[in-house]
């Protein structure tokens, strides 16, 4: 993220989509910067980009944005013009193929989690060079450095839900705690076959809640 | 043909004072004249077989190819003019890697079959163009497995997604037969070309919507429909060609090939045994003959 313009908006960030019994879990910390200044402390970085299909966004504010506008126009034409819902993949290529050819010009470190019924949860990351993974988990941003044990020590196949939400959230206390790029609430959004359910945790009460409202 | 001497059929896209485009009529007639070509969309697969007039000794046999694969999922075969066939095979060759390059995946055959339907309906709006001389089948089948990204690495948990719907079934067999004016329908079973009406009898006979039609048994129809729809024409010589598409369980796991040789031939020699008049009926109507 060196070649940030100056006074850009940086998503200095931990993300985090883990897959789970009943489908996939995004998480993110709350905080955007310009610099040592925090342009934003309640950011939202998790975007939806289909009913089902939602992205995490680390790096530059106004990239990560473009992309995830474009994919989401997409993906409407894509239902809309096929009579079909697009599935996780399709998202994934989307973005994909915009964070590739645009490699030289863009920095944006995406995750794509998605739930369809035909392929249940799924997790795609994408790093900063375009390259697609297709993962059990994937975490990112700034902030991910510093959770990379954590999440191999905690993390386990088929968790229910409760036990994923205390998984992304751990995990994302952890990065907030350490790292400065990182802070403000805790967001998740939940996919699974009855939609998208959000989540907010406040640092006031050491993100116990409110949770779902 | 009331349209001689009207001058309403003498420009493509022109409408005639009654409603009808005379053009694309006439691309039709030029289909009607084609070798025979049928799709049978069976439970487990689809087979598409075409009756290839042999037009010259000098050709070489089992050369000349009229099916092509468009996808590695996806035939496509057609009646009429052959070089507007090939001309419409390399637009599907661009609209399923286009649908690749984009998507990153195989095209369903149900969006193929709309973007070609579309291609060909324009061909029939401007006068600096003619409709395509070709009706055309379409056959393929959508995947049924989880379908990755091209190009992904890595796998999600091992214990496999969470929250999908076991119960539901995704992907199989889709046929759809497009015509010079760019109508298309998905089909049970299509028939196109100059002895379609005989095997339009016979695949109605073969009750497609049931779902029960095997692969193989497909295989052995198509060759006989062929044979049958030939036999009612005074034609020379022709070839049976014949590809087929299985889902991952069947004999070409998805792809689009040619049935092979061996089958090929069984199902033809089926196929005319079938068609020698019966030896008992024979016996049959020389009883009722008087003779001295």
């Amino acid at each position: 993220m060196d070649h940030l313009k100056k006074g850009e908006v940086n998503l200095g960030t931990t993300i985090i989509a883990i897959n789970f019994k009943d489908g996939v879990i995004l998480g993110a910390d709350s905080r955007t910067t310009t610099g040592a200044y925090i342009a934003n402390r309640v950011t939202d970085k998790l975007t939806q980009v289909h009913d089902t299909i939602w992205c995490c966004r680390s790096g530059s504010a106004a990239d990560t944005q473009a992309v995830a506008d474009i994919v989401q126009y997409n993906l409407e034409q894509y239902g809309v013009e096929y009579d079909m819902p697009p599935t996780t993949q399709t998202a994934a290529a989307m973005f994909q193929e915009l964070c590739y050819h645009n490699k030289d010009r863009l920095s944006a470190g995406i995750i794509i989690a998605g739930y369809d019924p035909r392929h249940g949860g799924q997790v795609y990351s994408i790093p900063l060079g375009g390259s697609l993974h297709k993962q059990s988990y994937a975490i990112g941003g700034s902030g991910s450095t510093y959770i990379y044990g954590y999440c191999h020590a905690n993390w386990r196949e088929g968790m229910t839900e409760e036990e994923g939400i205390n998984f992304v959230k751990g995990a994302l206390q952890e990065a907030i705690k350490w790292d400065g790029s990182s802070g403000g609430v805790i967001r998740m959004v939940v996919l699974t076959a009855k939609g998208a359910v959000r989540h907010v945790y406040l640092p006031d009460n050491g993100y116990t809640g409110p949770g779902t409202k | 043909m009331t349209s001689i001497g009207t001058g309403y059929d003498l420009s493509n896209s022109v409408f005639s004072p009654d409603g009808r485009n005379f053009q694309v009529e006439y691309a039709t007639k030029a289909v009607e004249n084609g070798g025979t070509a049928i799709g049978i969309r069976c439970k487990d697969g689809v087979v598409l077989a075409v009756e290839k007039i042999i037009t010259s000794k000098l050709l070489k046999p089992g050369t000349n190819k009229r099916i092509a694969t468009v996808d590695k999922h996806v035939g496509v075969v057609s009646s009429g003019l052959v070089p507007d066939g090939r001309h419409f095979v390399s637009r599907a060759r661009d609209e399923a890697s286009s649908w690749r390059r984009f998507i990153k995946g195989p095209i369903h055959t149900s969006v193929l079959a709309s973007r070609l339907g579309s291609y060909v309906q324009m061909y029939t709006l401007y006068s600096s163009v003619r409709p395509f001389g070709v009706t055309t089948i379409i056959g393929g089948w959508d995947s049924e497995d989880e379908l990755p990204v091209d190009g992904e690495v890595g796998s999600g948990p091992k214990v496999g997604a969470g929250g999908r719907d076991e119960s539901l079934r995704s992907g199989g067999p889709g046929l759809y037969m497009i015509e010079p004016s760019g109508l298309y329908w998905g089909y049970y079973g299509a028939a196109t070309g100059k002895g379609r009406q005989a095997a339009k009898g016979e695949l109605e006979k073969l009750n497609l919507q049931n779902g029960t039609l095997s692969l193989l048994d497909g295989v052995k129809e198509a060759a006989r429909i062929i044979y049958v729809a030939h036999d009612d024409s005074k034609d020379k010589d022709f070839e049976l060609e014949m590809t087929w598409i299985s889902g991952k369980d069947g004999p070409t796991k998805g792809r689009h090939e040619e049935v092979p040789a061996k089958l090929r031939e069984e199902a033809e020699k089926a196929a005319k045994k079938a068609l020698e008049p019966d030896d008992e009926e024979d016996d049959a109507a020389r009883g009722d003959r008087m003779e001295e």
